[in-house]
């Protein structure tokens, strides 16, 4: 059973396994605005916690998605460079981003659960 | 997420326009700019805006713009006075004529940019319309005053606000409610109603586009902006719109594109200087700004077009091929009507031709560019057949 966890950055991570999915709420894509560019890493990148893992840009500005976790790149969504508005349309669907290969699944514990998560958006 | 957006908050008290609650009621997400608590973009998004504008027509609340009178018994004595502080030829402004025009400093650097306009109405001679931005309004003002000679009045009209048709449809949708506005040729501007509200039209913009700003009184605004939003041809357009289809008609923003540090003939303005005012000087900066026209500019502002699809933003460094540094972008971001990324900014004149090669130093990668001319997207002002 997969289970997703929440940063405060509004990434999020689908964990399946030892791999994790990584995108952008639907929070995020609202705040943002049409995205009209995503840069993705190199499969094979490792990346610790934090570490800005891509590059979004709306139309006026442009923002990084933070590894929510650590871990080694293991997929990108290529899609998403010819049809970045997916991030829109469907950001925890079509619109992730990456697949990383978790270092320390352990890291998973401080980030929130998809209540807190709402919880915590409720309060911006 | 970390937004790079200027974040920039205003410590003073947010001031708001007439249309503050309006644009709430329409979903409006809104931001401070300049002071003000303005909308950077309704529900549809910056994306649909422009293109909405670009096709039909695009209202935009830019009431927090400074709207001033220059008063004088005659409009020789107003247009002299004006002329020592800009390079533009206001003296043979025709009533009803409008140009747009900088401050300029001892320098030749730009304070500001603005709009003047000669009153249309016989009995208003030794009137000028003024429109400053919002940013610097005050400090406009100030300098402006400062240097007005005896005779010479300014009036500030905080009690006017101000709205852009801006589109293809706009005279079409306008003719509806102010007849007399479809025949008016581009940079021109009468007074006349809007339904039956006394308004101060002109035929100029911020989009490339034909279009018109209306100036009225700020308890009116409602009443002319819900008329217009009422009409099928109209939607409401938010400033993240209006930035990039600005961008796109290759039309400078002040405080990026120019600023005191940059002059008129840096910035590809010397059209905004008429040519009597070029040779006759009589301006501030004039030693400066006539001996770069006769010499050339250390820089030059110029359209960039980024090969690939990532946006290089404000504060990118421009190299040449062979990696040296020779310029800074002033704007960049992405050109919906273009569907592609889009940037100015300032290069060594050498480095000024279009096609010119050029990188992009975006994220430590230099990215392939080019050198365009502007405007990235046709003009389509209207010109009144002579």
């Amino acid at each position: 059973m997969a289970e997703t966890r929440y940063t405060k950055d509004h990434e999020y991570i689908r964990v399946d396994g030892d791999t994790g999915t990584v995108g952008i709420t639907d929070f995020a894509q609202s705040q943002l605005g049409d995205v009209v560019f995503v840069e993705l890493p190199a499969v094979g990148k490792t990346v610790a916690k934090g570490d800005e893992a891509a590059v979004v840009e709306s139309v006026k500005a442009a923002s990084e998605l933070y590894a929510p976790v650590s871990g080694e790149v293991v997929e990108v969504n290529g899609a998403l460079t010819d049809a970045p508005a997916t991030v829109n349309e469907d950001p925890k669907g079509h619109g992730w981003f990456l697949k990383l290969k978790l270092k320390d699944p352990s890291e998973l514990q401080g980030l929130m659960t998809e209540d807190q998560y709402n919880d915590y958006v409720a309060n911006l | 997420m970390a937004d790079h957006a200027d974040a920039a908050e205003n410590a003073a008290p947010i001031r708001t326009t007439p249309l503050n609650a309006r644009h709430r009621a329409l979903g409006a997400r809104m931001v401070p700019f300049a002071g003000y608590d303005m909308p950077v973009q309704y529900p549809t998004g910056i994306l649909a805006e422009h293109l909405w504008t670009r096709e039909n027509a695009g209202l935009f609340d830019v009431s927090h713009m400074g709207q001033a009178f220059l008063v004088a018994e005659s409009h020789e004595a107003a247009a002299r006075a004006l002329e020592t502080l800009c390079a533009a030829d206001i003296l043979n402004l025709k009533p009803g004529q409008q140009r747009y025009t900088q401050l300029l400093d001892d320098e030749g650097g730009i304070i500001d940019d603005l709009m003047v306009t000669r009153s249309a109405e016989p009995e208003e001679d030794g009137v000028l319309m003024l429109v400053v931005n919002a940013a610097g309004k005050e400090q406009d003002y100030a300098h402006i005053e400062a240097r007005l000679p005896a005779g010479v009045r300014l009036m500030q009209a905080p009690h006017r606000a101000l709205l852009a048709l801006q589109g293809p449809k706009a005279a079409e949708v306008l003719a509806r409610h102010c007849p007399d506005a479809a025949e008016m040729g581009f940079m021109t501007a009468k007074s006349t109603t809007f339904d039956s509200i006394p308004v101060h039209v002109s035929r100029s913009g911020y989009t490339g586009e034909d279009g018109y700003e209306i100036s009225v009184k700020a308890k009116k605004l409602e009443a002319v902006a819900d008329a217009l939003l009422a009409e099928p041809e109209v939607k409401p357009i938010g400033l993240g719109a209006r930035d990039s289809l600005r961008l796109e008609a290759g039309l400078c923003l002040y405080g990026h594109d120019i600023d005191r540090t940059t002059s008129p003939v840096e910035a590809g303005l010397v059209w905004s200087m008429q040519k009597r005012r070029r040779e006759e000087g009589g301006f501030p900066g004039a030693a400066r700004i006539q001996r770069e026209l006769a010499e050339g500019p250390k820089r030059v502002r110029v359209g960039i077009l980024p090969e690939g699809r990532a946006p290089a933003r404000e504060g990118t460094v421009i190299t040449a091929p062979d990696g040296r540094e020779v310029g800074i972008v002033t704007s960049g971001g992405f050109g919906p009507s273009l569907n592609a990324p889009l940037a100015m900014g300032y290069v060594e004149p050498a480095m000024s031709a279009p096609g010119t090669e050029l990188s992009l130093m975006v994220r430590g990668k230099a990215l392939p560019a080019r050198v365009a001319p502007m405007p990235f997207v046709p003009n389509r002002y209207f010109r009144k057949p002579a």
